[in-house]
């Protein structure tokens, strides 16, 4: 399934640059929600800061990604309960002829990633005007 | 490996089957879906211990402080979240809906009573921490041993 889509990925970098972070990569929960005119997909990055996410297409990849760093620092002394683990984010994503790539926006509030990415023209809705015969 | 909140995955750099391709748009976002998300109850908390006080966090992504709650009694801590709801979310079309929604109350019980004067809570991108200083009588004392 979609062996071409593996082959796209640049998976050396993203190996490289995880190890050098944390153990383990977490993928996050999206919702993805279709408009009239654009889709829109959010993404729980939580303890991301902002500079820390990476948004990038390439080549119809869409990437996210985002450093999360350790919070329970040198300082912890005993841990009681450990119901999460804590690591950076990473998500791929196949972006299709339908998506107008160059108005994707991205924005970030409380943890929460949201990208809009708007319908190219040909998959927008279009009303036809329906006249009566005259 | 990591134990991890069930909305997300543990994923190996080393293992590309774990991989997420989802397709945005034909057959929307089809992707392995190797782990279904079951979305839990509630968010999952971590408490530490340092010293004189306890430390619990929470991962509570898109929550501001006005929809978060926190509150201590003796040596019992309680969080309350809600997530509302976008206008019209129900007559949208989903794609994909794998993030925590609804409301979730957690309690918990610290071994030993708090100071809750002195509690502090703090929200910070989507991650919610709690200071939890021991109650006075509750904390280590050193004892100065005396020769006889």
């Amino acid at each position: 399934m979609q062996t071409d889509v593996i082959e796209q990925c640049d998976c050396d970098d993203v190996a490289q640059s995880e190890r050098r972070q944390t153990d383990t990569t977490f993928m996050p929960g999206v919702d993805i929600v279709e408009l009239d005119n654009e889709y829109v997909l959010r993404a729980d990055l939580p303890g991301a800061k902002p500079d820390d996410i990476d948004v990038q297409l390439d080549r119809g990849m869409l990437t996210l990604h985002a450093r999360v760093e350790t919070r329970q620092t040198a300082h912890q002394t005993r841990s009681l309960l450990h119901e999460y683990g804590v690591g950076d984010f990473h998500r791929e994503f196949k972006v299709g002829d339908a998506i107008d790539t160059a108005g994707i926006v991205a924005e970030t509030a409380n943890g929460v990633l949201t990208l809009r990415l708007p319908k190219a023209a040909a998959a927008r809705p279009q009303r036809i005007d329906v006249r009566p015969t005259t | 490996m990591l134990l991890a909140r069930r909305y997300r995955f543990p994923m190996s750099p080393f293992n590309e089957l774990q991989r997420e391709f989802g397709r945005l748009f034909n057959n929307v976002l089809s992707d392995f879906d190797a782990c279904p998300a079951p979305r839990r109850a509630a968010p999952g908390i971590n408490v530490w211990e340092a010293g004189d006080n306890f430390y619990a966090e929470a991962e509570v992504p898109g929550l501001g402080m006005d929809d978060l709650e926190v509150f201590v009694v003796g040596n019992e801590l309680t969080i309350k979240g809600r997530w509302n709801a976008e206008r019209d979310d129900d007559q949208r079309v989903f794609h994909r809906r794998e993030r925590q929604r609804g409301a979730f109350t957690r309690v918990l019980t610290l071994p030993v009573d708090l100071d809750a004067e002195k509690v502090n809570a703090v929200l910070k991108d989507g991650v919610l921490t709690v200071t939890l200083p021991k109650a006075e009588t509750a904390r280590t004392r050193k004892i100065a041993v005396k020769s006889a």
